[in-house]
């Protein structure tokens, strides 16, 4: 028994793995073969981007269980400082994949500390007040953006909130402009980045699932008065869920950031969470693949909906209802279940 | 704040107990007031190391109230509990469970979408030392401690004969098997004293003899002390070796089991009064 459990969590798992890399490699076939048009191949990065949001914010919903509409908020830090890092880092690391590298890292470092100091205060709460408390911090993050300066000159880094007080000495440069944003980005961020980045992320909280953290995360989700009563921390691992995710939303928003030659914090308001969070709700809480599918999906619909401008929207609209009934509806999922479970009997009885 | 404590051996003792080692657990004065509702007033209690010990009494009595007390849902408003010798005031329920208390629920409280296994293996967290680093990373720390953990789940599973339904999820197992699977997650935790809610409710009188068994079986294997709530007089009187029984939140009597059978106030509070012929 304890096989046949072994081998359907590791086997959805390798499945998920497989199922990145072949994409991958038939995207890259496809794109050396020139049977990509140029509209998909210039949203490759943002779908890379999208799905690491959506598996890292899966994590606070579907394994933490506690829903967080703020997410874009540390995608919005891991833009802002990774392409900072990537413009400081411009001259002094010339290869473009290890400044990428290191920038993705400095943004998820930041969006992680940005995830530690609002869960402080955010995961004392449950349910809807955490998910209020949420979106008030991603406003918080999208107006503080909006009114960052940060500009470089001989003396180092100049930072000032609301106008630009930068005074940089001649020769320096301002980086983040406050509602202009960061421009003039280097666009280093490639397919391949896209792809490690899901990897990683894929590794990241597979692998935080699938250890005590996990187990520990999941019963305080389940009943959370007995998890206290067998010991655990509840605090220590809601945070390691929390801060987990955020990092990674940082990783991915740096990703995100350096594919465009400018970004703004407006890009990364509540309309952005809402979107990465119908990318886990569409595709199952707790399940990764669903994002990942979901997320690819639903960014490449509303493009390949383009024809139909008018209908657009509404087209969009009328499939997100159905796959949400499709999803939810007691007796597709129990014809579903019965589907499966044939499948099953008639495999034992081989 | 509380009274400074004066050891008080034997004042609350049942006799026949093995009441020579130190105790494991002692309430002295124990209460708690919910606005003017006392729910649970001057409980005094104690317990030797590998005893059973039967909480009984008729409902709203105060008894789960007790156990929450116990474990520090409730901070107490009046008196002290001495685990081991230690005061556990301040401490919360986590810490409590870290210093030695394990308990189950009248209303069972599993990790329904975790398997039995990963049931049991959170039980152990406290006891597992590998950090979020070697997880991640899949460190050799990792695959020792998850092995060891795999290991100890089976054989605690095996106490009540469970080790094979260990992939199955715990929400989808029978009432009874959920029951059981909660005493075994409560033991993962390497308790001293364990506290079972109602463990034979539900049951029907041949799982309440096989739970009579494990209960015995469970002091003896574990040496821990046990006490229970439970409404079977059967389960009770056979396996405990003191009974207090509460009534409206107050001790009305203690000690053995056929004192307690005697007591004229238990009988008239509780047990009742053998139909004259």
């Amino acid at each position: 028994m304890k096989k046949i459990k072994w081998s359907k969590t590791t086997g959805k798992n390798t499945m998920t793995y497989g199922l990145v890399i072949l994409a991958y490699v038939v995207l890259q076939l496809f794109g050396a073969a020139g049977l990509m048009s140029s509209s998909l191949k210039g949203m490759l990065i943002p779908i890379c981007a999208y799905v690491a949001m959506a598996i890292s914010l899966n994590l606070t919903v579907g394994v933490l269980g506690e829903l967080s509409l703020g997410h874009a908020g540390f995608m919005s830090v891991g833009a802002f400082c990774g392409t900072s890092t990537a413009i400081l880092l411009q001259n002094a690391v010339p290869s473009a994949p290890l400044r990428l590298a290191i920038s993705l890292v400095m943004g998820a470092l930041f969006a992680a500390v940005v995830g530690f100091l609002i869960g402080i205060p955010v995961l004392r709460l449950r349910g809807d007040y955490l998910a209020i408390v949420t979106l008030a911090f991603g406003e918080i993050i999208k107006s503080i953006f909006n009114n960052l300066y940060l500009g470089v000159d001989s003396h180092g880094l100049h930072v000032s909130l609301l106008s630009d007080r930068t005074n940089l000495a001649e020769g320096g440069s301002l980086i983040i402009g406050g509602p202009m944003g960061i421009g003039g980005i280097q666009k280093i961020a490639t397919f391949t980045a896209g792809f490690v980045l899901i990897m990683v992320t894929l590794v990241v909280v597979f692998n935080l699932v699938n250890s005590r953290a996990g187990r520990a995360i999941m019963a305080i989700r389940d009943n959370r008065i007995a998890a206290e009563s067998i010991g655990l921390n509840i605090t220590k691992y809601k945070m390691m869920a929390f801060v987990t995710s955020a990092a990674l939303a940082g990783a991915a928003g740096a990703l995100f950031a350096m594919n465009y030659s400018t970004v703004v914090a407006n890009k990364f308001d509540f309309n952005t969470s809402i979107l990465v969070l119908v990318f886990v709700v569409l595709g199952g809480q707790g399940n990764m693949l669903g994002s990942i599918i979901a997320a690819a999906a639903l960014t490449i619909l509303p493009e390949a909906l383009r024809e139909y401008a008018d209908y657009r929207m509404l087209v969009y609209a009328i499939i997100l209802i159905l796959v949400m009934l499709a999803t939810n509806n007691p007796t597709l999922k129990s014809w579903l279940d019965r589907l499966k479970s044939g499948r099953r009997k008639a495999k034992e009885a081989i | 704040m509380f009274p400074k404590l004066v050891p008080v051996p034997s004042k609350n003792m049942i006799p026949e107990r093995d009441i020579d080692k130190p105790l494991v657990l002692e309430c002295i004065n124990l209460g708690i007031t919910f606005g003017g509702l006392q729910a649970v007033e001057n409980l005094d209690l104690a317990m030797g190391q590998t005893e059973i010990t039967g909480l009984i009494g008729p409902n709203g009595a105060g008894k789960t109230t007790v156990f929450n007390l116990l474990t520090k849902v409730y901070q107490p408003t009046t008196g002290t509990i001495l685990l081991n010798g230690k005061d556990i005031q301040g401490m919360d329920t986590a810490h409590v469970n870290r210093e030695g208390i394990a308990r189950t629920f009248q209303n069972i409280r599993l990790f329904s979408d975790l398997t039995v296994e990963e049931n049991v293996k959170v039980g152990m967290d406290a006891q597992m030392h590998y950090n979020m680093l070697s997880s991640l990373l899949r460190l050799p720390g990792y695959w020792k401690e998850e092995k060891a953990a795999h290991e100890r789940a089976l054989e605690l599973l095996s106490i009540f004969n469970m080790a094979d339904l260990a992939g199955v999820k715990a929400g989808s197992l029978p009432y009874g098997a959920q029951r059981r699977l909660e005493i075994i997650r409560a033991l993962a935790t390497n308790p001293r004293l364990l506290l079972l809610d109602e463990p034979a409710a539900g049951m029907n009188p041949s799982e309440t003899a096989e739970l009579m068994e494990n209960i015995r079986k469970i002091r003896d294997t574990f040496q821990i002390a046990i006490l229970l709530i439970e409404h079977d007089m059967n389960l009770v009187m056979n396996i405990c070796e003191g009974i207090c029984v509460l009534n409206f939140g107050r001790v009305i009597a203690k000690g053995t089991p056929s004192e307690i059978q005697a007591n004229p106030a238990v009988i008239e509070a509780y047990l009742g009064k053998k139909k004259e012929a």
